[in-house]
């Protein structure tokens, strides 16, 4: 099978993933006991208010056509009620928030830069925090340094983000006060502000997903150094550089990749906890809102954008292999 | 060893609570306005600490910590082990049905499991506690979908061993034997994937416990006034700058717990898998992170969100 095929394949089946996903939502949050017209109606609801809405929602008809339409709206934009109060919503439409009055596609654009500044960071910071830390573990093994890393990697993931969030607010925000505890100024309008309120959550983060990462360094590292290729290239006199950095990091790459992409799909989905604990009003604080709220589109549209980042991501991550690796022949 | 003390600990303090709340007299429930001050804060140090209150009381209602905390490790490990041997039995099912049996079943379930893999767990957690009538009970409601959303890690796993197994010279002696699948899975393949499923079960607790925190933590996990851990921090945040043991007491004891599980596991697999301990190998294009060292459980980073 050649690449373009390869691609298409893993495309289609991504696709179809998506889709199987969105009609379980569908049929979990729109089917269950839960009326969604009765939440868009708003307080106090009389029951011709009520039937409009349904009318207007377009829950009134068959749960099959409900699904068509809902779907048919992630395509081609659907328009809810007629006439002058008909509303818009363009494609893709992944429903229409009556309490907030906006598209959720709109909404969630309009959350994604915080989410998305918060993700990076993190990533960029844990990402070399930890792999760098394993690296140093696997190759010192059984010293100091070694045991110093593993303690910290597990403490690192015994550690709840939401904890040391609210402990490192209580350091440097209130006791040091060196920090803001919370807050976002866009990237836009003062780059240095806004790196001076995400610094705090990007090292929070970052301790807690970096110890995975150093913990899965130090292992793969140490199994790579064992093999016979390894003793052969030092047998050859290559210098140690060249052997960890052209012939051990080459064999991390893959497994590496993956869980880089499922950690940043997961967290651009929504970074409930960490935005929570700063005051970011990023995607998943819309999510924690429209929970209170009950604004059951919102809570919908944003968990299928949630798995559609993960499925991207993992999708990204798949491609990526036979690039990396030229062992991986895009065979499946 | 530290694993295991910790894990001893928590799992007597939660025994005692009822124990201590009699020796001390403090129920979770009692609200005590004479222990806090008029600003609603606790009086005394440490917010509160006395011969009477351990750990000092909650502010606000003036509710006994100690009593709050040691109720709260029965929710948090009632939940996390419940809902860990809801994955156990679910992932070592399918990784068993998959392996053994190979072809569209194995085909159609790894599918799954990817799936279920990929899932935004924690998103989903959060928008299904919305929609589900208050009639269900929370505490089960938890374990259903932590358990539901934890099982895929271990179903790799007993695939890919289950698939070695299924052609070593004793599983095909016994097939040969004309002995019925059912039998060679219950007899061959399951005492040989035993140690597989302990580790596993060890390591996935943690994940659990704080995957019950985070969701009460957010305000959708275990409803007031049942004590949990999770919720207890979240209120705290508010108080954080005048009494930070609020913080600091159930905060302290989710860390631990966590931190003596993730010990105990990793103790557990080095003696049980000293191949294992290592190193994993990666050998398909899926590269799949399952067989990682501990914690790439999707339930931990959802913890870690």
């Amino acid at each position: 099978m050649n690449r373009t095929k390869f691609i298409l394949m893993r495309l289609l089946g991504a696709a179809f993933v998506l889709l199987i996903i969105a009609a379980a939502c569908f049929a979990i949050f729109y089917l269950m006991p839960a009326n969604p017209a009765q939440y868009s109606c708003g307080k106090p609801c009389s029951p011709e208010r009520l039937a409009e809405v349904e009318r207007y929602l377009g829950v009134d008809q068959a749960w099959w056509k409900q699904l068509f339409d809902f779907l048919g709206g992630i395509v081609g934009g659907r328009t809810y009620g007629e006439g002058a109060a008909a509303i818009h919503c363009n494609a893709p439409c992944f429903g229409y928030s009556f309490r907030l009055r906006d598209s959720v596609t709109d909404l969630v654009i309009d959350r994604l830069p915080i989410t998305f500044s918060l993700t990076l960071g993190a990533a960029v910071l844990w990402g070399v925090g930890g792999i760098a830390a394993g690296l140093i573990a696997a190759l010192k093994r059984g010293t100091a340094a070694d045991s110093t890393v593993m303690g910290a990697a597990i403490t690192g993931i015994s550690a709840p983000t939401y904890l040391l969030g609210l402990l490192g607010i209580l350091l440097f925000g209130f006791t040091l006060n060196v920090l803001p505890i919370g807050g976002y100024v866009p990237f836009t309008e003062n780059p240095g502000m806004w790196a001076f309120h995400l610094i705090l959550p990007w090292i929070v983060l970052a301790i807690a997903n970096g110890a995975i990462y150093a913990r899965l360094t130090r292992g793969q590292m140490l199994e790579v150094l064992s093999q016979d290729f390894i003793r052969t290239a030092r047998a050859k006199g290559l210098s140690e550089t060249t052997v960890i950095g052209k012939h051990g990091l080459r064999n991390l790459v893959v497994p590496l990749t993956t869980l880089f992409a499922i950690d940043i799909g997961g967290l651009l989905g929504g970074a409930v906890i960490t935005e929570k604990v700063f005051g970011l009003g990023g995607v998943g604080t819309l999510l924690l809102e429209a929970v209170s709220n009950l604004d059951i589109q919102v809570i919908v549209g944003v968990t299928l954008f949630a798995a559609a980042v993960v499925i991207i991501a993992n999708l990204l991550a798949d491609l990526s292999y036979s690039l990396l690796d030229p062992r991986i022949k895009a065979v499946r | 060893m530290i694993g295991l003390a910790l894990v001893v600990f928590f799992v007597a303090l939660a025994a005692l609570a009822p124990a201590f709340s009699a020796i001390t007299g403090n129920s979770p429930y009692a609200y005590n306005p004479d222990a806090l001050g008029p600003d609603t804060a606790p009086t005394g140090p440490l917010g509160g600490v006395s011969a009477q209150h351990w750990f000092g009381v909650e502010p606000r209602t003036g509710r006994d910590l100690f009593a709050i905390v040691s109720y709260g490790a029965q929710v948090s490990l009632l939940i996390g082990l419940a809902s860990t041997a809801v994955s156990i039995m679910v992932g070592v099912a399918v990784g068993l049905i998959a392996g053994f049996y190979g072809g569209v079943a194995d085909r159609l379930l790894s599918r799954l499991t990817d799936i279920i893999f990929g899932f935004p767990f924690l998103i989903f957690a959060i928008a299904l506690s919305a929609t589900v009538p208050a009639s269900v009970p929370r505490p089960l409601l938890l374990i259903l979908v932590i358990g539901f959303f934890g099982w895929p890690s271990i179903a790799r796993v007993v695939r890919s061993e289950t698939l070695s197994l299924r052609e070593r010279g004793f599983v095909r002696a016994a097939a040969a034997q004309g002995i019925g699948s059912g039998r060679i899975i219950i007899r061959e393949i399951i005492p040989n994937i035993l140690a597989t499923i302990i580790v596993f079960t060890t390591v996935s607790i943690p994940g659990k416990i704080g995957a019950e925190a985070a969701l009460s933590f957010l305000g959708v996990g275990v409803n007031p006034p049942t004590p949990s851990w999770g919720r207890s921090i979240s209120d705290a945040i508010s108080w954080v700058q005048v009494d930070p043991m609020y913080l600091i007491f159930p905060g302290m004891a989710l860390f631990l717990v966590t931190l003596g599980f993730n010990m105990f596991g990793d103790g557990l697999r080095d003696a049980l898998d000293p191949s294992e301990a290592e190193a994993s190998t990666t050998t398909s294009t899926e590269a799949a992170p399952a067989a990682a060292p501990v914690s790439t459980d999707p339930l931990s980073a959802g913890g870690q969100a």
